[in-house]
């Protein structure tokens, strides 16, 4: 993904100049790519046009009226807020366990450095029923929140603590190795120079990492927008409160409505390709400032 | 010298309680939102003791559950293992004008949200989606059918081998593969004597994520498979439909086992990287 545009338009300059593919002894190039792109256009692409040919029907201002609905825009701002505040809790604990894990000793490391997966690896469903037994007014960590007031199961702090969560290994998995490959000798000169630790960390340390950082913080925000089976346990699902966007989708499609499904899944999809065009700036800003 | 080395060491690492605090509150986060949902999923799963939860695992509707789950990733599984080998060699051992964008189509599922994975398909199959007429006259049903619940897992679980296969092999370079080639051996001796050798461990690295994902997938299998019991539940559906009717044994009995498999994968994963670790791709290892 790192510098794609880049690449693409370089790619583009070299077939307005010539042949598009490079000579190469190696057999198999035609069938391999046929199959390439036919698998794709089979499973990804011609699946995810459908998804564009359907709010067609309901014509622009008919898409419209359907996501500026009361119920869809309460959905829509619930799960972007609620991902946002989860990228953000990330983006500082994961660099905390990303900065521990990298430049500290303890008992365990590295047992607890591939915990970090764990998110990956747990189906989200019963990452869901787990949060939620352990937040709820009766749960391990619920008893202890219950007389302070705080309630987490059943409100959007639940929904946050879910997309925590699912958004963890993220930043933790860019930051680490950049952390890993950042050079001593910059630290010793900025310390010899007579900046204190904060400043060394502060001047020279974030500017190398805020990058990677910047990444992590998208990735785990673009994948908590989308979540749907962590969520849906620990939420309530009230309509207006706690009614994440991916669960309206699934609650139109249940009343046959087809389009207006369609047109939220087109809104999220376009807030994903954004995200993920930032994404590639981010790191085509990193790599040219790495220069 | 040793004074020297301790003062060189004290310029560029913190004082010792800033230490502290900071892996206390590292593993404080990481005890929270790791260790705790884990504990309490197998706590839940064992909270009326051992019987009813090995009652809840061998229930029909459990087994059949088991026995959904194992056949849509025996499915989905092989069928990107055998497009992420085909398109990382075409994509890794040839250079060809967009390649950058066929590679970005290719990590696309990653950043579709589950719900639409599934989604897509019901348009397209659905009783009122784009073929939905045509398969309906011809009596097939592919929505609320194992083959949907298969068509969605391969969706989401897409990219896994081709996205860990394609900078392995882009670091590996053509050298052993034209010298093969040019000593006289065939395209799939190639393939099967020199390629595949040497990306064995990252080939079961991606079938490792890929296994997981296929198996504990829930948005997306969950929109097109009608909750039919015994029928279109997988694992993670199942486990759902228990919670909501407050058979809290029994929901935590069935996803103990899937705990299980992301611990095993995890596990795998980790020996893989320990031992093998100059044998995979060094690129951003990120889902």
């Amino acid at each position: 993904m790192p510098g794609s545009e880049q690449q693409g338009i370089r790619a583009l300059g070299g077939w307005l100049r010539g042949p598009w593919k490079k000579p190469s002894v190696l057999p198999g190039f035609g069938p391999t790519l046929g199959y390439t792109i036919f698998y794709l256009s089979l499973v990804v692409l011609i699946p995810l046009a459908a998804l564009l040919w359907r709010p067609a029907e309901l014509g622009l201002s008919g898409m419209i009226a359907e996501v500026t609905a009361p119920r869809v825009l309460a959905a829509l701002r619930l799960s972007f807020g609620t991902a946002l505040i989860a990228a953000c809790i990330n983006a500082v604990f994961g660099l905390i366990v990303a900065w521990v894990l990298v430049r500290y000793d303890f008992p365990f490391k590295r047992i607890i450095d591939a915990a970090v997966d764990l998110p990956f690896a747990l189906p989200t469903a019963v990452a869901g029923i787990a949060l939620t037994a352990l937040y709820a007014p009766n749960g391990w960590i619920g008893q202890l929140l219950e007389p302070w007031g705080l309630k987490v199961a059943f409100t959007p702090l639940g929904i946050a603590v879910a997309l925590t969560f699912i958004g963890l290994p993220f930043v933790v998995r860019t930051v680490e190795p950049v952390l890993q490959d950042l050079d001593n000798e910059i630290e010793e000169a900025a310390a010899s120079l007579g900046a204190t630790r904060l400043q060394t960390f502060t001047r020279v340390l974030l500017p190398a990492i805020l990058p990677a950082l910047l990444t992590g913080f998208a990735l785990s925000f673009a994948r908590a927008v989308g979540e749907y089976g962590s969520v849906i346990f620990i939420a309530g699902n009230m309509p207006m409160k706690s009614e994440i966007a991916p669960l309206l989708i699934v609650i139109k499609l249940e009343q046959f409505n087809y389009a207006g499904a369609a047109a939220i899944a087109v809104v999220m999809l376009s807030a994903s390709f954004a995200m993920l065009l930032v994404i590639n700036i981010i790191q085509r800003w990193a790599q040219r400032w790495g220069q | 010298m040793n004074k020297a080395r301790d003062l060189a060491r004290d310029s560029i690492t913190e004082p010792r309680w800033v230490r502290v605090t900071l892996t206390l509150v590292a593993l404080t986060f990481l005890v929270l939102f790791l260790v705790l949902p884990l504990a309490s999923v197998f706590t839940e799963a064992l909270r009326q003791g051992v019987l009813a939860y090995a009652r809840s695992v061998v229930e029909p509707d459990a087994l059949a559950a088991i026995r959904l789950t194992l056949t849509v990733a025996a499915i989905a599984v092989p069928v990107n293992v055998l497009f992420g080998l085909t398109a990382s060699w075409c994509i890794a051992k040839f250079e060809f004008r967009f390649k950058a964008l066929l590679i970005t189509l290719i990590d696309l599922p990653f950043s579709v949200s589950p719900v639409i994975s599934g989604l897509v398909y019901v348009l397209l199959f659905g009783a009122q989606g784009l073929f939905g007429k045509f398969l309906m006259a011809h009596g097939i049903q592919i929505i609320f059918h194992v083959s949907a619940l298969v068509l969605a897992t391969i969706f989401v679980t897409f990219p896994f081998v081709a996205r860990e296969l394609i900078p392995l092999m882009q670091e590996q370079g053509t050298d052993e593969e034209e010298a093969a080639t040019v000593l006289g051996a065939s395209g799939l001796q190639t393939f099967f004597r020199v390629t595949l050798p040497n990306v064995k461990w990252g080939l079961l690295y991606g079938v490792l994520l890929c296994n997981a994902r296929a198996m504990g997938e829930f948005g997306a299998v969950s929109v097109v498979s009608g909750h039919i019991r015994g029928m279109t539940n997988t694992m993670p559906l199942h486990v759902e439909i228990l919670y909501n009717e407050y058979n809290f044994v029994g929901a935590f009995a069935v996803a103990s086992l899937l705990a299980l498999l992301a611990l095993v994968t995890l596990v795998m994963k980790s020996l893989v990287e320990w031992r093998f670790g100059d044998e995979l791709a060094t690129g951003g290892r990120r889902h």
